[in-house]
């Protein structure tokens, strides 16, 4: 057992020392490519050999003692059972090892939570099971969805290098300037965590929580969500790309111009092809993960579209469903988070898909005049 | 097989598991009322289930507390089991008490940190962004998504109904002392007398607030539904509402043993056990008082 | 603790009572405490093979990356009942089960006090999760929102089947708080006539404080599934904040119960195992008082700390900063007891008997397991750690090698006083080696895991933690099926085997090795002198 346990903490000790060399075994946190992130692995560090030290008295005695003191080898049993100075040191020791840990981790605690004199401020909302970025100060918004095809997923198809963790539309940071998040959800709690910036936070429906980081290095950096929030909660990733300040101006004017152009689609004339293929696309992304990408669903919790009473009856009760959403299920008010064009397209793809052979079809243009009948 | 200072195992019980299966078929019924409505389906089944659930555990609490009763005037009960029971009861109270502090809790967190939050103050004030308008208040008079959650019109007046009902409950719980020196005196009828004033006093409690219930809901627009306020409200008069009338219950069935001659000056500690609760929902009345209506 | 005792003689009590009933009956309508205590044991090692089964699931699914096995919604619903049944299943009941069989013996009680409600006390856990479980034939299945079942995802958005999940809690939590209550009066209560506080074994006094954390805190859960149960079905908005409540709420009632549950869940351990290692040092235990002391600060500290389980949820930085340092302070009364068992151990004369072997890997993974929980106590790296597999391995530490070897060690103890036969001796050793080897190679890479931050509660991961998944997994498994050798072992050893003496560890003290083994079916009628 002592060999065990020795080797066991060799082996930890060994592997975060020699962490350079190892580090395709990802065996220690990260270091990060934040001050807080540092800060925190400081910490951590820290922490940890104060803990294998005191392991290392205690476990000595133990494994001593087991070694000398057993009756196969004729030990005679001692009887002192009690010596009031050891005791009283054993706890003061202790607590002046903790007063040691508890400086520094309060410091780094109050930096962390200082969120004045940011920079850039970005709104950060959880949704089953996706996030959505908004740039309050530039006006614009979009969401961000796992990208990693099913296939791999069910193993059909050979699982890329960054199988799970990568993601439609990355979140776009400057470096060198400090962002504030303020976090919050749609629906249930979603936590958006990105070891590398050291920021974790949950996202609380109803309530908004800030943080903020100050990236130093341009990189592309991976999260997940970490709060248990349903079905889908181990896909839904997070990418951060970290880039200069010159090349994240231009990406911003570049969205702003973007958000722009896809107000103007709404006015374009459609033809039913071409509202079908971007429905497909726009219904994978969105609304495969509940009700499926052949319209199957998951009966009872996530009703068929597949020949559903509302998928083929009146277009205005499968408008109002998509738009407003079933109030007190998953099934969310899409109005907001999609385009009139992405809604116009998926509604018009759930009509003719899967058999659903109504040949109706539906313009961004009626969508747009049915949200402005409901104001 | 009960000599002199031996304390009291009893035999074999059948009371325990008939409880059991009560227990189970009246929880098992109670969920399928809840779910079965929620689905729109028929709840009749479910309703029966509930009742002969119910029926079960009437049975087994007249059973197990006759052969209870019975024991104890057999005299099978020793001073030992007496201290037994005596922490029995404290301890329960003290588990009842840990329940309404859960609901104390959650009134003072939505008051001193939900709500002002949700309003703009404080650590998490950003929370504003997303409910424009809110204003912070208490009573709620207006919720955060006022469609959703439709908010009271006006709150109970602490002065009218409820201060009433605060003298009823603190009168009774100085008649139950009385009706407790009473018999331990042995002076049976003022006994009676005193303690079926105390009942009287806890009908009327009872009474006057469904008729407080009634008004929030008909005058006041004060529901479960109406946010908070009415959360917190109806749960925690609610629960101590339910607290009283089992308490009556337990007076009620005392009283009824005493007609019956039970209970002596020395032992009498049914009685006591009665008295004791009868005082805690007393104290958790004074704080609702105090938490609920006035402040 | 080195009570002196009055020899009694034991024969004539049988005189007084009649032995146990015959057929199911007696089972069904036992007030017997050694009965009870034994309902408790199987029901608990039952629940410990579902939820372990459970388990298997979970690690089969996270062998490789990909979806192979189980569909996500169904993991979720696994992970959630693995929680629950492990908990409320397993170990608490194989404690109480324990309290039922060894508190009248060890302090000289005829029985526990209030005997038919402990009748009850047992009855109704298998009702409750027999609720519990037939939630997974539902339709929309069982619960799946982890055993913390946090809201909104359980009130807004569970399955139909939450409300009978509530139900099944509330009937768990009258079996806790009635078991409780009568451990307290009869340690209060029954003890013999010179059994002052003072002079009462460790498990007993664990006990004590593990009972009165349970009727403080089981009423808090059961208030909080309340409140769920009211915004689920009755429209309210404790934990929405449309209508001005907070989710946040949730979590601060829900902890300050599932704190306190955590050393409910260990206290007793350190009692049992505070019995075990100064018997086989043959050495009185170091530090009685102090050990004493130490749980109660333990108890004490326990109902200001939890939301160190919300160190994320934004909350404002002064409660951050308190709950983080008074966490903090409870590895000093924990660091007390652990040295107080080494120094029990130091200069004693020691031997290495399956209970022994238990005990000594407690003190040493407890430890670890407590040391990552002081990690995570250190609120700036908890954003790091927490959800993350990081805390999947601390509380695997101090449950599996903590509660669930401390409940083996006991068994193993008292299995001579139980059954009057000894156990096999080199089949309890294999049982140790291989939970040992295995449960460190389940639960050792974790930690690895979490760190390089891989999430709690997903059924699928990156490529990169893909090596140290199938290396816990292997574990896993190594450590399930060693626990069928258990089952054998027990069983072997209640059907026959070497006859025990009264008291068959040499080093053992206390009330229980006074009377002959198997203990009679009813003990101490009239209580005995301790002097
Ligand atoms: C038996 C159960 C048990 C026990 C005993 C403990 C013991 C401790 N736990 Fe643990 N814990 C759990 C069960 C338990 N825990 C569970 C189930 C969860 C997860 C719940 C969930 O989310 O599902 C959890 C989660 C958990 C968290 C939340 C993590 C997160 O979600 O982010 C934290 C944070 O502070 C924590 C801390 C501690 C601490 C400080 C102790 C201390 O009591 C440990 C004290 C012991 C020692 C420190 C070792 C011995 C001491 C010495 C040798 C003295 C010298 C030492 C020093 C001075 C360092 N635990
Ligand atoms: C005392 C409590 C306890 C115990 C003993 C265990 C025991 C084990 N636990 Fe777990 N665990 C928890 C409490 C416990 N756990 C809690 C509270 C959670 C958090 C839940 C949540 O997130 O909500 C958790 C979560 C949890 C996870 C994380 C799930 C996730 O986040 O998605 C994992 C993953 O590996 C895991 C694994 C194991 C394993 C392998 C064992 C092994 O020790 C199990 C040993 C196996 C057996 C005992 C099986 C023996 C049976 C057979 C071999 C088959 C025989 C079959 C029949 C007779 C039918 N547990
Ligand atoms: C998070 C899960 C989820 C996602 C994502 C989702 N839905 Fe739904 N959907 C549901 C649920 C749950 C219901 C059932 C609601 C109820 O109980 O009536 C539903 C119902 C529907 C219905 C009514 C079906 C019927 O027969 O009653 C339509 C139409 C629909 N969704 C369309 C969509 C579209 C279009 C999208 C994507 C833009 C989408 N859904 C995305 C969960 C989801
Ligand atoms: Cu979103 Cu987990
Ligand atoms: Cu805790």
């Amino acid at each position: 057992m002592r060999k065990k346990a020795l080797r066991v903490g060799s082996l930890m000790a060994g592997l975060t020392l020699s962490q350079l060399a190892l580090a395709d075994w990802e065996v220690n946190m990260t270091p990060g490519v934040t001050g807080v992130s540092r800060d925190i692995f400081g910490l951590h560090m820290t922490i940890f050999w104060i803990c294998v030290a005191i392991g290392i008295v205690v476990f000595g005695v133990m494994f001593w003692s087991i070694f000398a003191h057993r009756k196969s080898r004729g030990y005679k049993p001692a009887n002192f059972h009690e010596h009031t100075w050891v005791e009283i040191l054993w706890t003061i020791i202790p607590l002046a090892i903790l007063v040691v840990m508890a400086i520094p981790a309060t410091i780094t605690l109050l930096d962390m939570y200082n969120t004045d004199e940011s920079e850039v401020d970005i709104k950060v909302t959880g949704y089953q099971w996706k996030w959505r970025y908004d740039f309050i100060n530039e006006e614009f918004g979009y969401f961000s969805t796992l990208s990693t095809p099913r296939d791999e997923i069910y193993n059909r198809a050979e699982k890329n290098e960054n199988y799970l963790l990568e993601v439609d539309k990355p979140l776009v940071l400057p470096v060198g300037r400090k962002v504030r998040f303020l976090m919050t959800a749609n629906d249930v709690i979603h936590s958006w965590w990105v070891p590398a910036l050291g920021v974790k936070k949950d996202a609380i429906p109803g309530f908004i929580n800030e943080t903020w980081t100050r990236i130093d290095e341009p990189g592309i950096y991976r999260g997940q969500c970490t709060e248990l929030c349903g079905k889908d909660h181990g896909f839904m990733p997070i990418v951060v790309k970290a880039v200069p300040q010159d090349e994240y101006d231009e990406w911003v004017a570049e969205q702003v111009a973007m958000a722009e152009k896809e107000r103007e689609l709404t006015s374009k004339d459609w033809t039913l092809e071409e509202l079908m293929a971007r429905g497909e696309k726009a219904y994978d992304t969105t609304c495969a993960a509940c009700h499926q990408q052949d319209g199957s669903g998951s009966p009872p919790a996530f009703p068929a579209l597949k020949g559903s009473a509302v998928a083929t009856g009146p277009v205005d009760h499968h408008m109002d469903i998509v738009v407003h959403g079933v109030s007190g299920t998953a099934m969310q008010a899409f109005g907001k988070q999609l385009s009139e064009v992405d809604l116009a397209a998926i509604i018009t793809y759930e009509r003719n898909a899967w058999g659903n052979d109504t040949g109706e079809m539906v313009t961004p243009k009626q969508i747009l005049d049915y949200k402005n009948a409901q104001q | 097989m009960a000599t002199e200072q031996t304390y009291y195992v009893p035999e074999q019980s059948k009371w325990p598991i008939i409880a059991t299966v009560g227990l189970l078929v009246t929880m098992y019924g109670l969920g399928s009322i809840m779910v079965d409505g929620s689905a729109g389906e028929s709840t009749t089944t479910a309703w029966v289930i509930f009742m002969i659930g119910s029926l079960i555990m009437a049975y087994m609490l007249f059973g197990w507390f006759g052969s209870v009763i019975k024991e104890s005037r057999d005299g099978l009960y020793s001073p030992q089991m007496d201290r037994s029971f005596r922490w029995g009861m404290s301890w329960f109270i003290f588990s009842e008490v840990m329940f309404f502090a859960a609901f104390f809790g959650a009134l003072f967190y939505a008051r001193t940190f939900a709500i002002p939050w949700l309003g703009g103050e404080g650590d998490r004030g950003s929370s504003n962004m997303l409910w424009e308008g809110f204003q912070a208040t208490w009573p709620l008079l207006q919720n955060p998504d006022a469609e959703a959650f439709p908010a009271p019109s006006g709150v109970i007046d602490p002065w009218h109904l409820p201060l009433v009902n605060t003298i009823l409950l603190v009168t009774s719980s100085f008649t139950v002392t009385v009706a407790h020196h009473a018999l331990k005196k042995d002076n049976r009828v003022r006994l009676k007398i005193w303690l079926a004033a105390t009942i009287v006093l806890a009908i009327a409690f009872v009474a006057f607030q469904a008729e407080e219930y009634v008004d929030a809901y008909t005058n006041l627009d004060l529901t479960l539904q109406s946010g908070i306020y009415g959360s917190t409200f109806f749960m925690l008069t609610g629960f101590h509402g339910a607290h009283v009338i089992l308490g009556t219950l337990m007076l009620t069935i005392m009283l009824i043993r005493i007609t019956k001659g039970h209970f002596t000056p020395e032992k009498h500690f049914g009685f006591e056990a009665a008295s004791w609760y009868w005082h805690f929902v007393d104290v958790v009345w004074l704080g609702l008082f105090v938490f609920v209506y006035i402040l | 603790m080195s009570a002196v005792i009055d020899t009694h003689d034991h024969s004539h009590d049988q005189d007084h009572h009649h032995g146990p009933a015959k057929g199911f009956k007696r089972w069904l309508l036992t007030t017997n405490h050694k009965d009870i205590g034994t309902m408790y044991l199987i029901f608990s090692f039952t629940m410990f093979l579902l939820g372990g089964t459970m388990a298997m699931v979970i690690r089969a699914e996270l062998f490789q990356p990909g979806l192979q096995i189980v569909e996500p919604a169904f993991f979720n619903q696994m992970t959630t009942m693995h929680g629950l049944i492990m908990v409320f299943g397993a170990v608490m009941p194989a404690f109480v089960g324990l309290a039922n069989w060894m508190i009248p013996l060890m302090i000289g009680a005829p029985d526990m006090a209030l005997p038919r409600m402990n009748n009850w006390s047992f009855w109704i856990l298998p009702a409750a999760f027999a609720l519990l479980v037939s939630t997974l034939f539902m339709s929309g299945g069982a619960p799946n929102f982890g055993w913390t079942f946090y809201a909104p995802l359980s009130t807004t958005y569970g399955p139909p089947s939450t409300t009978f999940f509530i139900f099944a809690i509330h009937m768990m939590g009258i079996s806790s708080i009635m078991g409780a209550i009568n451990v307290i009066a009869t340690i209060l209560n029954l003890r013999a006539p010179g059994m002052t506080l003072m002079k009462m074994p460790l498990f007993v006094w664990t006990w004590l404080i593990t009972a009165f954390l349970l009727i403080a805190v089981m009423p808090v859960l059961a208030g909080v599934v309340t409140m769920m149960l009211m915004d689920i079905n009755f429209g309210t908005s404790f934990f929405n904040a449309a209508g001005g409540g907070d989710p946040v709420l949730f979590q601060h009632v829900f902890w300050f119960f599932g704190h306190p549950e955590v050393y409910i869940m260990i206290l007793p351990a350190f009692g049992a195992v505070s019995e075990i290692i100064p018997a086989f040092s043959r050495k009185r235990l170091f530090g009685y008082a102090s050990m004493v002391y130490a749980v109660g600060a333990i108890a004490l500290l326990s109902f200001v700390v939890w939301a160190h389980h919300m160190f994320t949820v934004g909350m404002p930085v002064a409660g951050e900063i308190f709950f983080m340092y008074c966490t903090m302070l409870i590895a000093v009364p924990t660091g007390v007891k652990v040295f107080n068992w080494v120094a029990t151990m130091f200069r004693g004369s020691m031997t290495f008997e399956a209970p022994m072997l238990f005990s000594i890997a407690f003190v040493i993974l407890f430890t670890i397991g407590g040391f990552s929980g002081l990690m995570l106590a250190i609120a700036p790296a908890d954003f790091q750690y927490h959800d993350t597999y990081f805390v999947v391995a601390h509380f695997h530490y101090v449950l599996v090698p903590g509660a669930i070897f401390g409940i083996f060690a006991s068994a193993y103890y008292w299995l001579p006083k139980w059954t009057g036969n000894m156990y096999d001796e080199t089949l309890a050793k294999t049982h140790f080696w291989m939970s040992f080897i295995g449960m460190n190679l389940a639960f050792f890479p974790m930690h690895f895991l979490g760190l390089a931050g891989m999430p709690r509660r997903i059924p699928d991961y990156a490529l990169q933690f893909a090596d140290f998944n199938m290396v816990s997994s292997i574990g896993a498994f190594m450590f399930g099926s060693t626990q069928l050798l258990f089952l054998f072992i027990v069983v072997k050893c209640a059907r026959g085997g070497e006859k025990a003496a009264a008291k068959p560890w040499d080093g053992a003290e206390g009330l229980e090795w006074t009377v002959p083994s198997p203990a009679p079916y009813h003990t101490f009628s009239t209580p005995p002198e301790v002097k």
